[in-house]
């Protein structure tokens, strides 16, 4: 065949049909060039009976095929109608092999020597032929797949899915949809939250987790495949389970080489970045252009439309807008200047540094999620202390940053391009400083889900966050008088570790002098005294270590290891040195704390010869308190139970001070040498209830507290992330009769969380009360501080913060 | 270096987790306040010169009367503070440290109001009422001190419902494991299903004597007819054997705890009645007193 046609579509999938549908309705030539013997191959092989979403809502399609939320078999049924009816001529069996040629005339070979020849190229070829591997040692045993067919067909295997996204967490809902086919299912996700993923698919997911029917590992990644085996890295340790089946659902790439091998330049050397595309899909090769997946936007409606619209820009209707061009329209409307939607994409793409490497389609969907707005000099973009978890990128003119909170003139600049509130994302604590626009301004504010959407699909993006975020935290670690500069350079030679819980980073008695700053996690420092590790003291995230070496020279003196799953930033010794003698302050710092640091270890010396059980005790003590948690608590309720008689007073303090509902179980927990752990929200470093909550409702006060505000929806995703226990879902009980009357009269239910049966009773007839998340919020705005330590009548309840009960100054208080 | 360099903001001093129970607290301050008070009142008793001797109606004995009404009524409130919860910097611990020490210094002050004059009157009742109360107070500091460690070590992780869903779950399989069984060895099962782990009274519940527990009898009961024959591994009896054994160790665990949390609040049941009874016996005490004056 070597009619020449005005459009060949390569590729059948939602985007290429919409496409092949658009110029057959336009009665334009057009060939649609599929490889397989059916339409739109990657619905073709969704799981059978798979129900396909249509996301995002708010976007309106604009397709000759129809679309809507349903099962796969329906919506193959309907395209393969419609194409039929609108009379798209389809080339079956047609894998494409090179294209050749320039606009007006290219020539399309096929792998079984067909060609075709056409005026223009609309390539629709998906990324699913190109799936991201597995990279780790055992990565190409066969055992290992990239695709799941049909769910149905595997029978009593233990199968692992690994990867966070739709794909894979509907294979996992799949494989264990049928109780009798008796799969152990297990899939795991290298980050805490779900944020790729759909809602929906995530809410189905957390339910058959709870039900048992799936093992959900977070924060898990792959470390080496056996035969018949996984070895797992885990947050706290590594871990081996059974695994006969391995899928792989990581991801896909653009298969570069042969989009390359067009004539199709890509926006960077990344292995996940998208070919450079003019506004109307047009690729660095005039003539052919690129939509759908491979164009960077992977979802059926996006594709859809994109399809319409390429031909239309084909056929000459260069003025088109995009369907979601209204919307768009309204975020940009208040804006100055009068530049249309593109022009502003554009502009915020060129300038944002974390937005540089998106694709205008990307840019689309990323300002979907997110607000601009415009700021006159001087205008408050967010106070200190205010909640918040949105990032701020600024597109023009500059922010400040009021670093002293007494002293408002005192600030710092963030100069055009770069983010700022990028704290929020990683911990949720409330803002840290006002910050004021410095010139007239114009800011994006991205939300928190769209900004770690952003960080999960671009991977630049996440470098820039990362970087930044890394740059600011060395500021504030190292302190004052050092400058943006210094920063940099020790940058240089900066390395981001992931520590294994129980993985050391420096070792006693070896050489070394680099420095390590814990970004995430909390790490133990340990000594071994007569062949037995000795516990030093506790670092939770934001302190650094290894600088003893650098100062004073010598060996390791201590092994310090991660207390949980972390991530520490490795600055070279040398590097460091050269710093600190250009900055003598910082080499004074660093003395106080070397100085501080040895007292300890001399006193651990001193003592060495009559270490006794206390010292013994004192170190399985603070194993313990670690293993339960306390690794990554800012603040912790523990039980002294030499003191505690049972009174449960500060379970009764607790509910009477937070609606009448207690936050805390004081009898349920781990208990060692008489301290107990009672099920009470330990204020996590990095709290995994935060992980996935879709109001964002959960956030921390400026006492470090985590808290969960009014706009919780009570779905019960905190609950079931946090691994200790600590949230519960109730709704509040009816009023009680005042302490007075229940003293003398007897009436209602006393002080204290009231029975089931005394709230059932009182509750407001034809009124349901919906139930939503409740945790400890360390009595935040309560004068006086937390109830259940004030009401504790032997002192058994203390609250502590880890690094202040972890250390052995506390042993040399006792003892001395 | 080992320490925080960021400076977040806590509200808690450095070392302020070295914490002291209620009766060490704040290095024994109630303590040293109520001694000195006591040796105070002690020293102007044998010096202050009374005529005719001293009583409680001199200037002395009413100065003494009143701080001794004060304090009680003071001492009273701790039910009050203990169950509300009201805002503000104050603390349960401090109060009940307070508490103990100055109500163990009323045994002075009443002591010397009274100026050991006793009789068969609401005077003397009024004492004996505040006696008694100190007398249990003193029972509860002791319990206080020693047997949290006793209840702890005996819930070794447990709570008290989790001991008794461990408890229902031995039941339910014993009456599965009993369905084969003969009827009397069934009879004995069923005695040891029908029990009430509660039972038995205050009594028993105090001094934890269970020597006639049934489920103690049935599994001695049971023993003496597996004991004489060989273990093949699939004699019914020999499950409910073991089953009991379990159960014997359940009971004995969730009776220890029942043992000492009873006497951890037994004391309570003398010390608030007693309480109550004392102040009525004061109002009696203090009404005829002004009305013979």
């Amino acid at each position: 065949m070597s009619d020449s046609v005005r459009i060949a579509i390569v590729g059948s999938g939602p985007a290429g049909l919409s496409a092949a549908a658009r110029a057959a309705q336009l009665g334009l030539s057009h060939v649609l060039l599929e490889k397989t013997d059916h339409l739109s191959d990657t619905i073709y092989k969704y799981q059978k009976g798979k129900h396909v979403m249509a996301t995002p809502s708010q976007l309106i399609l604009r397709s000759d095929c129809d679309f809507d939320a349903g099962k796969r078999e329906a919506i193959l049924e309907t395209w393969n109608r419609q194409a039929a009816e609108l009379g798209v001529t389809v080339a079956y069996q047609a894998e494409v092999k090179a294209i050749t040629g320039s606009a007006g005339a290219f020539t399309i070979t096929t792998t079984k020597g067909q060609t075709f020849v056409a005026e223009a190229v609309i390539m629709a070829i998906g990324t699913q032929g190109n799936p991201n591997l597995l990279r780790c040692p055992g990565g190409d045993l066969p055992h290992i797949q990239y695709q799941l067919d049909d769910p149905g067909e595997y029978v009593d295997e233990h199968i692992t899915v690994i990867g966070s996204g739709d794909a894979g967490i509907e294979n996992a809902l799949g494989l264990a949809a049928d109780a009798a086919q008796g799969n152990v299912v297990t899939i795991l996700n290298r980050g805490a939250d779900f944020a790729r993923a759909k809602s929906a698919n995530v809410k189905l997911l957390m339910e058959a987790g709870e039900q048992g029917r799936i093992r959900i590992m977070t924060e898990t990644s792959p470390a080496e495949v056996r035969p018949g085996e996984l070895v797992l890295d885990t947050r706290d340790g590594q871990e081996t389970i059974r695994c006969d089946r391995i899928i792989a659902r990581m991801g896909s790439a653009a298969p570069r080489k042969f989009v390359e091998s067009c004539g199709i330049d890509f926006t960077s050397e990344d292995r996940e970045a998208f070919p450079k595309l003019s506004p109307v899909f047009e690729t660095t090769n005039p003539g052919i252009f690129v939509i759908g997946a491979l164009a960077g936007y992977p979802l059926i409606k996006h594709c859809m439309n994109q399809g319409y619209d390429v031909v239309e820009f084909i056929n000459g209707n260069r003025d088109l807008k995009p369907a979601d061009e209204p919307i768009l329209e309204a975020k940009f409307a208040a804006l100055p200047g009068t530049r249309s939607v593109d022009e502003w994409l554009e502009l915020l793409r060129a300038r944002v540094t974390i937005l540089n490497d998106l694709s205008p389609l990307q840019m689309r969907e990323f300002m979907l999620d997110s607000e601009v707005r415009a700021y006159k000099a001087g205008d408050v973009v967010f106070e200190r202390a205010a909640p918040g978890s949105s990032l701020f990128a600024v597109a023009e003119g500059s922010a400040l940053v009021e670093v002293n909170p007494t002293d408002p003139s005192v600030t710092v600049p963030i100069e055009q391009g770069s983010i700022f509130g990028e704290v929020g994302l990683i911990s949720g604590r409330r803002r840290g400083a006002t910050v004021r626009a410095g010139a007239a301004s114009i800011m994006v504010e991205v939300s928190r889900t769209a900004a770690l959407k952003l960080m999960a699909s671009v991977p630049a993006a996440k470098r820039a966050v990362t970087r930044i975020s890394i740059e600011r935290q060395l500021l504030q670690i190292f302190g004052p008088g050092l400058s943006t500069d210094d920063v940099a350079q020790l940058m240089e030679s900066a390395e981001v570790l992931s520590v294994r819980a129980g993985q050391p980073i420096i070792t006693e008695g070896e050489d070394g002098t680099d420095i390590y700053v814990i970004r995430v996690g909390s790490m133990i420092v340990e000594k071994m005294v007569a062949a037995k590790p000795v516990f030093l003291s506790y670092l939770p995230a934001g302190s650094y270590v290894g600088e003893m070496t650098l100062i004073g020279g010598g060996k390791r003196t201590a092994t310090v290891k991660a207390a949980i799953k972390s991530e520490v930033i490795k600055l070279d010794g040398a590097a460091m040195r050269a710093l600190m003698d250009r900055k003598p302050a910082l080499l004074e710092r660093a003395r106080t704390m070397m100085a501080s640091r040895q007292d300890v270890n001399a006193f651990i010396e001193s003592r060495k010869d009559s270490f006794s059980g206390a010292v013994d005790m004192y170190s399985e003590t603070a194993r313990f308190l670690v293993d339960n948690g306390i690794g990554e608590a800012t603040d912790v309720l523990l039980i002294d139970e030499n003191l505690c008689v049972g009174c449960d007073n500060c379970e009764k303090a607790c509910a009477d001070s937070h609606e009448g509902l207690s936050r805390l179980d004081r009898e349920a927990g781990k208990t060692y040498a008489h301290l107990h752990v009672p099920t009470s929200c330990r204020h996590c470093e990095h709290p995994h209830c935060m992980a996935d909550c879709p109001p964002n409702a959960i956030h921390r006060g400026p006492d470090g507290e985590v808290f969960i505000d009014d706009t919780c929806i009570g779905c019960g995703n905190c609950q079931r992330n946090c691994p200790y226990g600590v949230i519960r879902m109730d709704s509040v009980p009816p009023p009680k009769p005042s302490l007075l009357s229940w003293l003398f009269l007897g009436k209602g239910p006393g002080p204290g969380e009231p029975s089931k049966k005394w709230r059932y009773k009182h509750a407001e007839p034809g009124v349901e009360k919906p139930k939503k998340a409740i945790k400890c919020d360390m009595c935040s705005g309560i004068d006086g501080g937390p109830a259940c330590v004030r009401a504790c009548p032997t002192g058994a309840a203390i609250r502590v913060a880890p690094e202040d009960f972890l250390s052995v100054a506390r042993l040399e208080r006792e003892n001395g | 270096m080992a320490t925080r360099a960021s400076s977040t903001h806590t509200p808690r001093a450095k070392g302020e987790t070295l914490h002291d129970g209620f009766l060490r607290h704040a290095g024994f301050r109630w303590a040293k306040i109520a001694g000195g008070l006591s040796l105070l009142l002690v020293v102007s008793y044998a010096l202050i010169d009374i005529t005719p001797r001293h009583n409680g109606g001199s200037w002395y004995g009413y100065t003494l009367g009143t701080i001794g009404v004060g304090l009680i009524l003071w001492l009273t409130a701790l039910g009050l503070r203990k169950r509300a919860m009201t805002t503000g910097r104050w603390s349960l611990k401090a109060w009940t440290s307070a508490h103990v020490y100055l109500g163990l210094s009323l045994i002075v002050i009443g002591t010397l109001h009274t100026g050991f004059q006793f009789g068969w009157n609401v005077h003397t009742l009024a004492y004996g009422l505040m006696m008694l109360v100190i007398l249990s107070g003193l029972y509860g500091i002791t319990v206080y001190t020693v047997l949290p460690r006793a209840l702890s070590s005996n819930r070794s992780e447990m709570t008290q419902g989790q001991m008794l869903d461990a408890l229902r779950a031995i039941d339910r399989q014993l009456h599965d494991a009993a369905q084969p069984l003969a009827q009397e060895d069934a009879a004995l099962v069923r005695m040891s299903l029908d029990q009430d782990p509660f039972g038995g009274g205050l009594w028993r519940r105090l001094t934890g004597n269970h020597r006639d527990c049934v489920t103690t009898q049935a599994h001695r009961e049971l023993r003496r007819a597996t004991s004489t024959r060989p273990n093949l591994g699939n004699d019914p009896l020999e499950k409910v054997d073991a089953l009991l054994d379990r159960k014997e160790a359940m009971l004995a665990q969730l009776r220890r705890h029942l043992r000492l949390r009873a006497l951890l609040e037994i004391w309570l049941y003398v010390h608030v009645p007693a309480t109550f009874a004392l102040l009525a016996a004061l109002t009696a005490h203090i009404v005829s007193v002004f009305f013979y004056w």
